[in-house]
């Protein structure tokens, strides 16, 4: 009786004690998670300025944002950006497993290669870029030395075309991770289908446009979501390589968060604009995760 | 496949292998040239000699704002903010991992899926209330307020990798366990932990290099005197007293980039692995 007991009472300890386990993250995340999304977007409906206060002021402050040329600018560049870096991300990674796979003698340096900007971090990128851009000793002055005295690439300090150097460096930076994606998808997939194909008189680019890329489909869903979520959260980049500027004409919605919360003084503002990266943010990734989780339950 | 084609395939190859060199190759020519040379000379010329001074003033003389004592202070910040903040957040995780996979219950799969969020959110959404609650904590002027952050921030993606890794360890080991009467500690000491190598190193990295390249958390949550390597660099940058020193610039840039380099060189198989375990399953 006494050992049965004793089961009985570790049996109740063991179905407690995974719980007690996880309980500390699980508040923790619940506070400084789901509770910071809801307080901050309290602040976001106060009349917030240089401090925080908890007064009710309705949509004031999203009113205040949407009439901001400045966060328009960061919409604005946030679409270009966005498209260009997640297109052209995700074709130069593609392109570039795909050639990898044709049984390169020297993958795997080339490889290490291809991937060492993303153990950087964006400040250093930044930095990188900024020197290479510049334009009265970097790649303008190097062509003008080659003997084309008024080739000219001030993208870097022209207001028009800053935000395509942000794309450059993001490019930079990222594309070799969408290899690394595409390539692990790509050895994912049966060989056998390829030489099936092959038996039947395909030729190679025929099997990878009709066959291999349909199948890479999850990869490239993965990929789009990553680079997308990489987007609209990218400052770091910004803040190093152009400052948001020239004036604020490579501002971001992360960036112009920032200037509004930490520079300006303006929280409310700041809270609305982080409020609206939330659901630009949840637009994106809530499927994502719903497709991910039912995948989860499947398999185990 | 024709020999011309190899040849054309390994050209591309080349060519997109210098365009992910270049700069690296520009930041380091850059760093070891003289102001004099590089106004005279071209971006991509090879340096005629070898200097250090830009080297040794980056890390600590050279002006960043006010203070100029180089990068030094920062590099021992963010070591200081990296240490703890990767060691706290790979053991939650891990533990966390093993109850949501070995030890599940009702409602687990909920508490997972709403700390899986905590991956996603922009970060953007925590700062004011953050900084407010660090205020009240008196964490806001040492780096204990940016190791609280970075955990408080890495327990949703730790907890990831791990559960994707233990998902993949058979039940029976643990049920076995139960059976011959070892409990919960013992189990996860025992039997798992010894089968968690790869996937601790693949977090460490993971951790480590995200902290270590953070600037957001940095730049908004520290004091004067914990800003980490990254503010550091960015100020050092974008302080515009005095001539510009490209090379001074390099060299810093390198220093703030050489630990996660170097990680990547010594354990690049885990870093990989780190990225797309959160993107591609397993």
């Amino acid at each position: 009786m006494a050992t049965q007991e004793h089961s009985v009472g570790q049996k109740r300890f063991d179905q407690w004690l995974p719980k007690l386990v996880v309980a500390p993250s699980f508040i923790l995340s619940l506070i400084f998670i789901y509770g910071f999304i809801i307080w901050n977007g309290y602040l976001s409906f106060s009349t917030s300025r240089m401090l925080p206060n908890y007064e009710w002021a309705g949509m004031v402050q999203y009113e205040s944002l949407w009439q901001n040329a400045r966060w328009w600018v960061a919409i604005k560049n946030l679409g270009i950006f966005g498209v260009l870096f997640i297109g052209i991300g995700t074709m130069l990674g593609l392109f570039l497993a795909i050639l990898l796979d044709q049984k390169i003698r020297v993958e795997g340096a080339l490889r290490s290669i291809y991937l060492y900007p993303m153990a950087l971090s964006f400040i250093v990128t930044g930095t990188a870029w900024k020197w290479i851009l510049n334009p009265s000793f970097g790649l303008e002055h190097l062509v003008q030395s080659w003997g084309f005295p008024n080739y000219t690439f001030d993208w870097l300090v022209n207001p028009e075309k800053a935000i395509y150097t942000v794309v450059i460096a993001g490019v930079w930076q990222s594309s070799g991770f969408v290899m690394a994606l595409f390539l692990a998808g790509l050895r994912g997939i049966d060989d056998s289908i390829i030489k099936a194909a092959q038996v039947d008189g395909a030729s190679l680019p025929r099997i990878y446009w009709r066959i291999i890329i349909p199948s890479l489909r999850p990869v490239f869903f993965s990929t789009i979501m990553i680079l997308a979520h990489l987007a609209i959260k990218s400052f770091d980049l910004v803040m190093a390589l152009t400052n948001r500027g020239p004036g604020y004409s490579t501002d971001m919605p992360a960036s112009f968060m920032y200037t509004m919360a930490f520079e300006r003084g303006q929280l409310g503002v700041g809270a609305a604009s982080s409020t609206m990266m939330l659901a630009m943010l949840a637009a994106i990734v809530v499927p994502y995760l719903y497709s991910e989780l039912r995948g989860y339950k499947k398999n185990g | 496949m024709a020999k011309s084609t190899r040849f054309i395939l390994y050209t591309v190859l080349l060519i997109a292998a210098l365009f992910y060199l270049l700069p690296m190759y520009v930041m380091l020519t850059t760093s070891v040239k003289t102001m004099d040379e590089i106004r005279n000379g071209s971006l991509l010329a090879f340096p005629t000699g070898i200097s250090l001074e830009a080297w040794g003033k980056a890390w600590d003389s050279a002006c960043t704002g006010i203070q100029c004592s180089g990068l030094k202070p920062f590099f021992w910040n963010s070591v200081k903010i990296v240490v703890p903040a990767v060691i706290l957040s790979t053991m939650l995780g891990a533990i966390n991992g093993y109850v949501l996979t070995k030890w599940k219950f009702k409602g687990s799969d909920i508490i997972f899926s709403m700390m899986l969020f905590g991956v996603f959110m922009p970060l953007q959404v925590v700062l004011l209330p953050m900084s407010q609650t660090l205020g009240w904590m008196g964490l806001t002027e040492s780096v204990w307020g940016l190791v609280t952050v970075h955990v408080l921030m890495g327990i949703a993606s730790t907890t990831l990798f791990f559960r994707n890794y233990y998902v993949s360890i058979p039940d029976e080991l643990v049920k076995a366990a139960t059976l011959d009467g070892a409990g919960f500690f013992r189990i996860f000491w025992r039997i798992i932990l010894p089968l968690s190598t790869p996937i601790i190193m693949v977090t460490f990295i993971w951790q480590f290099t995200n902290i270590w390249n953070d600037f957001l958390f940095g730049v908004v949550f520290s004091g004067s005197d914990s800003k980490p390597i990254t503010v550091g660099l960015n100020n050092l940058v974008n302080t515009s007293t005095g001539v510009k020193e490209y090379n001074v610039d390099m060299a810093a840039a390198i220093i703030a980039g050489l630990p996660t380099m170097f990680i990547y060189f010594v354990a690049g198989k885990y870093f990989v692995r780190g990225l797309t375990a959160g993107a591609v399953k397993g």
